[in-house]
């Protein structure tokens, strides 16, 4: 541990650390820290039909004023925010988990499996994510965003998969893998103890940009009308509001707040990638 | 054309046939896979929220029944399935029956494909040069400023700008029109009047797309242009004396620009599911607009078909681009 913390001082003085990482990371630490500590400064029953007046702009009572069902704005953001990023986190471990375990079945046993594995990767990441989520999620009965999560997370795993085999097929080239094959370790331990810790960083970074686009695409099926409609989410809001032609009629208060937060999410989760790009491979902010 | 040539196109034809054989394998299969039949739970809900279409629906339970044969294994099924889809055969509308889902796509597919198509080529031209005059060491420091807002852009989804575009230039400005393809009294001819009314009906939506994708390109290109410029063979040329203009177009662009087209290969299924939604905050006319009344209206068949087109038509787009690959570096076309 201290040698981490070690290497963490070395990297800042370095400046290995950039400005957007840090940016980055401020802006995902703001709204975890809203959507952690809102739920205490709001009534939860304002967030219920009917709980105010209908379409009232924003005041210094109400925040954000309240849509045409008469709930408060300010409220649905507050329970809105972490939905949403409990579906892209949901999404992103299992789509980042499932990358990880077809890597390095891909990368580590080759052979028929590996072309399967990179096939199918490769054509999926071709097809408009849209098209297929939309197909699945229609025929789901009940959505909730925990189903909402799993049937994002079916087409997160293709990005991770791709840089994990890639890494896997040049680390199993490297004279240490040799060494502990000479020194009897097993192809498992092989993989466990000698490639898996090489390749966390990638697996952070992957997890980020997964993160990211499934978000995404949850607001995308959300947008469609195939969210979670009795739950409040971000994306369920802006669809609301669409419905109720808030846009049109001037209502920005609707709208304008939800976008906002998701905005600063994706802006977060865009420069800590940048960011973390750089710190994973410092060869890069030479160049840049 | 050599071996290696021709190999190169076999194998991007043959990703192609993948690409369209998963996509109809996954719209056969995921409906039969769920519990419960999908076509008849639709069927269900249109006949309890509304009765007087229950004659139709029996004439589109008749027809489904017959075109379908459920009771059939689900081989047989399969192999059906594949030969309605040769005879573009894709079923009827069931919220419009007997409308075929066939028309209802060949009446949007042209909105889509130009406003798609018009909208990357603006967003790759002009993110690539801006990109590729952001990482050169002659463009001036005042041009760097944008690089955060490239950023910003980068990172917002498509919809979003899409929204902020319509109340800025629609609802409070009042400068453009806020939905549709055409105005909803114009008779569609091939004049000018119907040319310019398109035109301004598809700025915003373009505006959208565009600005939402720019950030991406220039970013991609900046970081291309950079690691080019830094070659030796970069070096060679300003050693050789040749001018600024020459190294930076033909030297620095020429080569930045290959990795950029491989991306393009791979952003379009992003764009393309960006687009949709572009088009519905519209409400233009394509074939984003069409999937979500289709999903609003449980019209079943139009949902898949508008799918499979969205499927096929990009990766016909990434077949083209393949084909472009060859042209753009001869070491391929050896």
């Amino acid at each position: 541990m201290n040698e981490r913390l070690r290497r963490l001082q070395s990297a800042l003085a370095r400046r290995r650390i950039g400005r957007p990482l840090v940016a980055g990371l401020l802006i995902l630490a703001l709204i975890v820290i809203f959507s952690l500590a809102g739920p205490f400064f709001v009534d939860a029953h304002d967030a219920h039909v009917g709980a105010m007046t209908p379409r009232r702009p924003p005041s210094w009572a109400h925040w954000l004023g309240s849509d045409s069902q008469g709930r408060d704005m300010l409220t649905l953001l507050v329970f809105g925010t972490p939905a949403t990023l409990k579906m892209g986190l949901i999404a992103g471990v299992i789509g980042v988990g499932l990358g990880l375990l077809f890597g390095l079945l891909g990368g580590s046993r080759g052979g028929i499996v590996d072309g399967v594995i990179r096939v199918v990767a490769d054509a999926l990441l071709t097809v408009p994510a849209i098209a297929i989520l939309v197909i699945i999620a229609g025929n789901v009965d009940r959505m909730t965003t925990n189903v909402m999560a799993l049937v994002v997370a079916s087409l997160s795993w293709m990005f991770t998969t791709r840089t994990i085999r890639a890494q896997v097929l040049t680390i199993r080239e490297r004279a240490y893998i040799e060494v502990a094959r000479v020194n009897g370790e097993s192809e498992l331990e092989i993989v466990f103890r000698e490639i898996l810790p090489n390749l966390l960083p990638f697996v952070v970074a992957s997890f980020v940009g997964t993160v990211g686009s499934a978000i995404l695409s949850v607001i995308s099926l959300e947008a469609l009308g195939l969210g979670a409609l009795e739950e409040t989410t971000l994306g369920n809001t802006i669809y609301w509001s669409q419905q109720s032609a808030a846009i049109l009629r001037g209502y920005w208060w609707w709208w304008a707040p939800p976008i906002i937060v998701i905005a600063l999410i994706f802006v977060g989760l865009f420069l800590t990638s940048v960011g973390f790009d750089r710190f994973a491979n410092p060869r890069l902010s030479k160049r840049a | 054309m050599s071996s290696e040539l021709l190999n190169y196109i076999l194998r991007r034809f043959g990703q192609l046939l993948l690409i369209v054989f998963i996509a109809v394998s996954i719209n056969f299969l995921v409906p039969r896979l769920l519990p419960g039949d999908p076509v008849e739970t639709a069927l269900a809900r249109l006949q309890a929220g509304g009765g007087q279409q229950s004659a139709d629906i029996q004439a589109v339970s008749k027809v489904y029944r017959e075109k379908y044969g459920l009771d059939q294994p689900l081989g047989v099924q399969y192999l059906n399935y594949w030969r309605d889809l040769f005879r573009v055969d894709l079923g009827v509308s069931i919220a419009n029956f007997p409308e075929k889902v066939s028309t209802k796509l060949v009446n949007a597919l042209p909105w889509s494909v130009g406003l798609l198509s018009v909208a990357t080529l603006i967003a790759f031209t002009f993110g690539s040069l801006l990109g590729a005059l952001l990482a050169w060491p002659g463009a001036g420091k005042a041009i760097q400023a944008v690089v955060p807002a490239l950023m910003v852009l980068a990172a917002i989804p498509f919809y979003l700008l899409a929204i902020i575009n319509v109340y800025l230039f629609a609802v409070v400005l009042k400068i453009l029109p806020p939905a549709g393809g055409l105005d909803t009294t114009r008779i569609a001819r091939l004049d000018w009047a119907t040319v310019i009314d398109v035109l301004r009906h598809a700025v915003l939506p373009l505006a959208s797309i565009v600005l939402g994708n720019i950030g991406f390109w220039a970013l991609g290109m900046r970081s291309q242009m950079v690691s080019v410029l830094g070659e030796d063979y970069i070096t060679f040329a300003e050693a050789k004396g040749l001018g600024p203009w020459r190294i930076f177009l033909r030297y620095g662009i020429r080569n930045a620009l290959l990795s950029q087209v491989t991306a393009l290969a791979l952003a379009m299924g992003a764009v393309l599911s960006g687009a949709v939604l572009v088009e519905v905050v519209f409400n233009y006319p394509g074939l984003g607009t069409l999937l979500y009344v289709a999903i609003r209206g449980q019209d079943y068949f139009v949902i898949q078909g508008v799918v499979l087109l969205l499927i096929i038509t990009l990766a016909l787009l990434l077949f083209a681009v393949d084909l472009i690959y060859p042209l753009l570096d001869p070491r391929i076309r050896r």
